[in-house]
């Protein structure tokens, strides 16, 4: 065998690495440096809300995005150089469901198992055991028309998983679904861990994270903020989170002097005038924060304690919120 | 929900056995695999057949009837040089059609994971071409269907007459290229239509399909004598009317080769550029 046609030496101690990962539209740095280090085996998290990039930067590592700046490597593969073998390597699910409407779902796993060089009896079999293992038996040969969107999702992971690929990424892979079908997904994500797999996803939700990722990335506008372990990331939140409306917006600054005599930390506040949201250790602590306020003579419209939800995380690493981020997005 | 105890995903051994290159062998059953799903997906919507169904018949009645009193006489004696003339047009039009739902199809999501598959680039470009051939040959029988209808008595015979079809057929799935090319720079199904609309009129009607050269003035007919279309009908007309292979079947096939030489490279470039 010569050296030109030798396989690229596969590095495998990183699944995924990328130094400086840059893209640009026009003038927009849609994703503005990013590096990452992902383990073999792991499920990285990347989070973040619309339009931080998450799309943008996955699309770039499959081979779907030119990358303009930087260097991303798959298995120690670099990505812009050998594009034909990333594809062999990953495995893509976009946000919107990639498969052919016009075809039924047996026929569009056949076909996609074809293009990848499988001969048809084999193709067919792969096709049958996805189609069991997904519950999708029943609507095998039924147009895809015809299927729910948690379908669609179930039927566009199992064309990603045809040639068992060693890294898969999902692009929000739960987004819009209902609660029972978002935990059949976790559990089939869980699973191809369990089978030696490497699993990248993206996500808008915090539980998501939390019971999935090993570690997580929170992306803000093109950029890494934090990187972590779900339970690092909701220590810098807090636990829980206490959200204040005062009766008199002008009074914000005495209610943060009360936060920070009780808890030593600062509240963070909120785009919304008079709102308050202060991280809590434990929910016990909101007890203390509210008498102290009374005692101060501040008067609250509102309390609630909440979980932290990616708006926390947000808020907390970033200073703004996601709704905020995503109508700077739009002004653009 | 899955049943485990299957071999383990090794990462290591996937990318030692990891393909660099695309091989022709493996470019060629891709293109049939995508060829099939194009067929499959005509089997399902009937109504993409109707412009190849209805065109030759109508156009055929219609020319006939207008020109062939005024060009020729009589509508029979018209018959040998319009029904050509009306293959051309006819495959034309068809190959249009390539452009136009290559568009649709690349909106669609499955053209996403069609980049991300490993497989030639080409791939989902030529697959509907040759499923196309299938439109063409429907079109190009159509047209000398109906001329029969009508009277016409192809002095080539049967085998002139099948000549000239399959000539049609590969000038058609040559010009599609063009089509094709249009289809992977126009922003939309519509723009792709219009655009191709304007190149598909000019190349049609100065052409020798519906009028001899000779009536024609000077500068007109100096374009008319270099328009590969004129060299398609003229080819078509010696071989179904006189089972003469002329020269002008050489420079069919040299026209059809410089297209798909320069729109082939081209389409998959920006197909490329659209990731």
């Amino acid at each position: 065998m010569s050296i030109i046609e030798a396989a690229p030496r596969g590095d495998t101690d990183l699944a995924v690495r990328t130094e400086g990962l840059v893209k640009t539209f026009g003038e927009h740095r849609a994703v503005d440096g990013i590096d990452l280090r992902i383990r073999p085996g792991e499920i990285f998290g990347v989070l973040g809300p619309n339009g931080a990039g998450k799309t943008t930067m996955l699309r770039m590592l499959a081979t779907l995005l030119k990358i303009d700046a930087g260097r991303a490597e798959v298995f120690g593969v670099d990505v812009a150089g050998n594009p034909h073998v990333i594809r062999q390597l990953v495995g893509v699910t976009g946000q919107y469901a990639s498969v052919d409407e016009s075809l039924t779902a047996r026929e569009n796993l056949w076909l996609f198992g074809r293009l990848q060089g499988i001969a048809s009896p084999r193709a067919r079999s792969i096709a049958a055991e996805l189609l069991g293992q997904f519950g999708l038996e029943e609507a095998a040969d039924k147009p895809i028309a015809q299927f729910s969107g948690g379908m669609r999702r179930r039927l566009d992971l199992a064309a990603s998983l045809i040639t068992r690929p060693p890294l898969i990424f999902l692009d929000e892979p739960t987004t819009g679904l209902d609660p029972r079908t978002r935990g059949q997904m976790w559990d089939t994500i869980r699973y191809l861990v369990a089978d030696g797999c490497t699993v990248l996803l993206t996500t808008q939700y915090l539980d998501e994270a939390d019971q999935l990722a090993d570690r997580v990335a929170v992306i803000d506008h093109g950029r890494k903020v934090a990187e972590g372990t779900p339970d690092e990331l909701k220590i810098a939140v807090g636990n829980s989170t206490l959200q204040l409306l005062l009766a008199d917006p002008d009074e914000v600054s005495a209610a943060s002097e009360v936060v920070r005599r009780v808890l030593g930390s600062d509240p963070v506040l909120s785009p919304e005038r008079g709102r308050l949201n202060v991280a809590l250790d434990q929910a016990d602590l909101a007890a203390d924060v509210l008498i102290a306020l009374r005692t101060a003579g501040v008067s609250i419209t509102s309390v609630s304690v909440a979980k932290p939800s990616l708006d926390e995380v947000f808020l907390a690493l970033t200073g703004h919120g996601t709704d905020d981020d995503s109508s700077t997005e739009e002004n653009r | 929900m899955i049943a485990p105890g299957r071999e383990a995903v090794r990462a290591a051994d996937r990318v030692a056995a990891a393909r660099r290159h695309v091989s022709m062998g493996e470019t060629i059953s891709q293109t049939m695999t995508m060829a099939w799903r194009t067929l499959k997906k005509m089997r399902r919507n009937p109504e993409q057949f109707f412009d190849v169904a209805l065109q030759p018949i109508l156009f055929t009645a219609m020319f006939a009837f207008i020109f062939g009193g005024a060009i020729a006489g009589d509508v029979q004696s018209y018959l040998p040089l319009m029904i050509p003339g009306i293959l051309a047009q006819t495959v034309l039009t068809t190959c249009m059609a390539t452009g136009t739902q290559l568009r649709e199809d690349m909106e669609k999501g499955v053209f996403d994971r069609f980049k991300s598959l490993p497989i030639a680039r080409i791939a989902p470009l030529a697959g509907p071409m040759v499923a196309d051939l299938l439109r063409y040959t429907i079109a190009a029988t159509l047209t000398f269907a109906m001329g029969l209808v009508m009277g016409y008595r192809p002095g080539g015979g049967a085998v002139g007459v099948l000549a000239a079809i399959l000539l049609a057929i590969f000038t058609g799935w040559s010009l599609a290229w063009i089509f094709t090319w249009i289809g992977t720079i126009a922003r939309s199904a519509q723009a792709v239509q219009g655009f191709s609309m304007m190149i598909l009129f000019p190349l049609t009607f100065l052409s020798n399909a519906f009028v001899p050269i000779e009536t024609l003035p000077g500068w007109l007919a100096a374009f008319v004598r270099i328009n590969p279309v004129s060299h398609l009908v003229t080819a078509a007309r010696d071989l179904a009317n006189s089972a003469l292979v002329s020269g002008e079947v050489a420079w069919t096939i040299l026209a059809c080769l410089i297209v798909i030489a320069i729109f082939a490279p081209l389409s998959v470039r920006s197909y490329k550029r659209h990731m």
